[in-house]
């Protein structure tokens, strides 16, 4: 090959790789979503309508906790603070949300368990955080979620250590609704420039 | 690596005008001077901001900065400015642009064109940045980690250019980087394989391609960061369901072998100065080469040791701090093999060797501190204060740094066909190496009793050697006015260096070339037997 074509043959394919290394950085977040999926890692439990497999006796405890940004104007706290939970049982807990502004607000819930480790034996099979939830003005509701503990997780040498779980939900405001109702601009002094989102609203 | 006889030397009728010559220049001589240029301004301006900082630190309740997020902006710029405006504009456009095609007997890059908008990349970045330190409006560290970056806390516009000037940077470094792993891979002289290639063209080689796989990343990375603070995505927003600590893997992913990137062209300048001054070839040739490219592989593999306490899992970090830990092994064999090729040599202690002596030093105590720092547990207590601080110092302030130097010293007489003045050389090296050692080895203490890094402020129990630390800024400061003086006396010096002024030391192709070089070179290629 002449030495000008291998140059430019070399360097179309190094700008090929610049490009997929541009592109794995974007696939990246799905692909990170599906592996913490798979392994449970970072304390993501396990989605999904599988049925527990029965109780085996033995027992374990699982705390809730709940936080909510300061962005989103209600109260959100678990109505029991902890069960003791037999494993391969499936359970139903409920949290209380309260909307304390005169609008309607749209909220959405992110959840992990920890310790991280036992993220891939914990089984939730209906909860109010698969879904934005909107709540009117004033207007309380109680969310409930059903949860089971593999029985595994006392055969895995790393987590037949857990004695206790914590389900973990933060409440922020979904990004439509504050753009929605201006809450970002009115939400303190540090709070710059209107959203892109109002923006677009604003225009339309 | 010997290099053979063929060499012309033609002077050319080719007159270009000022403005053909410097700004639409496509001569790798050329550009590579225009880096260099360019990462002493960058160099005067980010070293300008570090006394500042010391100046403000010099003593507690000090008021010369006049808000955190003054400050917050000095340190990031600060960082940014070294980072991609003096140290890789200097080892990687101005050094690299000079001596790969130099070294390895080519005409000139392979893309001369690429190669002219990889460094006109490098201005508007530079005035962009300089905009969000202006603006007063970049305070998210060089990290750029948000929410700290995203539009509530830095609602600005000066943050957007300062991210987007590393677009431009990123730009500029890939282009740079296909160029050269083009020219090393295609354009070699006819009988230098790559066992034979001097170790600067292989450091470079690996530099290459480690900006080819993580400058993309960190390009992506910003994006998402742009996109979030102006066109409401939310990538890194936990309200609309994104990640921050995302961002943090994916800046990472970038950061960690882009410290690599900082000073393996250094480890390259280190062996050829070493080498000639101690009059034998480099100890471990092979084993030089493939520390190196050990060292940009694992480079890969072990980001997450600057995210111990972000809350990732225990597994995780002790397979990142195992990871990183391995990495001392071919760091270990490149410092031996430099003190083995010193061993039993005839060491000649010119200006350059002592910057290679001091790079040995100081990049070894930064070394050993890196492994603690490596450590999981200790990171724990010593994470974001300034231990860390003095580490990252002691291996690129310092190592990036005097590598730098060590490479002026050996070459500028090369590319100026002037001789620098050995007496200033040698007073601008003690000067530098007491005034950076005095102003970071007490950080370690500092950072030991528990001070943290990014504060304007600190207690009165850090006064001491914070007061240490700023003298000896002050002193490196003044060194840097000595190097500049060292720039005047050799420029204007009236004596002419002889093409090979190292003697029997320095054995690579550069050394067969007139200093300066002629415009074109090797218009009949080198033979390498």
């Amino acid at each position: 090959m002449p030495s000008g074509r291998r140059n430019l043959v070399t360097g179309w394919a190094l700008a090929a790789v610049i490009a997929g290394m541009v592109g794995m950085s974007f696939a990246a977040i799905p692909l990170y979503r599906l592996f913490c999926a798979a392994t449970g890692y970072a304390g993501t439990p396990k989605i999904g309508l599988a049925a527990a497999p029965g109780s085996t006796g033995e027992t374990i405890r699982v705390r809730f906790n709940a936080d909510t940004n300061p962005a989103l104007p209600w109260s959100f706290a678990p109505d029991q603070l902890e069960v003791k939970l037999k494993l391969g049982d499936e359970q139903v807990a409920f949290y209380h949300a309260a909307n304390q502004s005169a609008e309607p607000v749209t909220g959405m819930a992110l959840y992990n368990v920890t310790p991280e480790k036992v993220g891939k034996y914990f089984h939730k099979t209906a909860c109010f955080c698969f879904n934005k939830q909107t709540l009117s003005p004033k207007q309380s509701m109680e969310f409930p979620v059903s949860f089971w503990v593999d029985p595994a997780i006392r055969d895995d040498p790393n987590t037949s250590d857990v004695k206790v779980i914590t389900l973990s939900y933060t409440f922020f405001r979904s990004l439509d609704d504050a753009a929605k109702t201006g809450a970002l601009s009115k939400a303190g002094p540090h709070v710059g420039p209107l959203s892109a989102a109002e923006a677009r609203l604003k225009a339309n | 690596m010997d290099a053979t006889t063929a060499v012309d030397h033609h002077e050319h009728g080719h007159h270009p005008t000022f403005v053909q010559r410097w700004l639409f220049s496509t001569n790798h001589k050329d550009i590579g001077t225009l880096y260099l240029i360019f990462a002493v301004i960058g160099g005067t301006v980010g070293g300008t901001l570090s006394e500042i900082m010391r100046a403000q630190l010099n003593f507690p309740n000090n008021h010369l900065v006049n808000s955190g997020q003054e400050w917050n902006t000095i340190i990031t710029t600060h960082g940014l400015l070294m980072i991609f405006f003096s140290v890789m504009p200097a080892l990687i456009g101005g050094f690299g642009n000079w001596f790969i095609p130099l070294m390895i007997g080519a005409p000139d890059m392979a893309f001369p064109r690429l190669n002219n908008i990889s460094f006109w990349l490098l201005p508007p970045a530079f005035v962009l940045i300089c905009t969000g330190l202006l603006m007063g409006e970049s305070g998210s560290g060089w990290t750029l980690y948000p929410p700290l970056s995203n539009s509530t806390y830095e609602p600005g516009m000066g943050m957007d250019c300062t991210l987007f000037a590393l677009h431009l940077a990123g730009l500029s470094s890939l282009l740079g980087s296909m160029n050269f792993i083009v020219t090393i891979f295609n354009m070699r002289a006819p009988g230098m394989t790559l066992h034979k290639m001097p170790l600067f063209i292989w450091s470079e080689l690996v530099t290459a391609f480690l900006l080819l796989l993580a400058v993309p990343v960190l390009a992506g990375a910003i994006t998402m960061l742009i996109c979030d603070r102006n066109f409401g995505t939310s990538f890194f927003d936990p309200a609309g369901g994104g990640d921050p600590v995302l961002f943090q893997h994916l800046f990472w992913f970038f950061g960690h072998p882009e410290v690599y990137i900082m000073i393996l062209p250094g480890f390259g300048i280190i062996s050829h100065v070493i080498s000639t001054f101690s009059r034998k070839p480099i100890f471990g040739y092979l084993g030089m080469v493939y520390a190196m490219v050990a060292i940009g592989v694992v480079g890969f593999v072990v980001w997450a040791h600057h995210m111990f306490i972000s809350g990732i899992d225990v597994d995780t970090r002790a397979y990142f701090m195992a990871a990183t830990l391995i990495i001392a092994v071919p760091t270990g064999i490149k410092v031996f093999s430099w003190i083995a090729t010193m061993w039993g040599g005839s060491v000649e202690l010119k200006t350059p060797m002592l910057w290679a002596i001091g790079f040995l030093f100081v990049f070894t105590v930064g070394g050993v501190t890196g492994v603690v720092c490596a450590n999981a547990g200790i990171d724990q207590v010593i994470h974001n204060t300034y231990y860390v601080v003095a580490h990252f110092h002691y291996v690129l302030s310092l190592g990036a740094v005097f590598s730098i130097f060590a490479g002026f010293y050996y070459w500028i007489g090369k590319m100026s066909g002037h001789q620098y003045p050995e007496y200033w050389g040698k007073v601008h090296f003690w000067m530098t190496f007491i005034g950076v050692n005095l102003t970071f080895f007490p950080q370690h203490f500092l950072g030991l009793s528990g001070m943290p890094r990014r504060y304007p402020d600190y207690p009165a129990a850090f006064a001491g050697w914070n007061f240490v630390s700023s003298l000896g800024a002050y002193l490196s400061g003044a060194a840097f006015l000595v190097f500049l003086y060292v720039c005047y006396r050799t420029f204007t010096s009236k004596e002419h260096v002889a093409d090979n002024y190292w003697g029997e030391g320095a054995t690579t192709l550069e050394w067969t070339q007139t200093s300066p070089p002629a415009f074109h070179t090797y218009l009949e290629l080198p033979r390498i037997s």
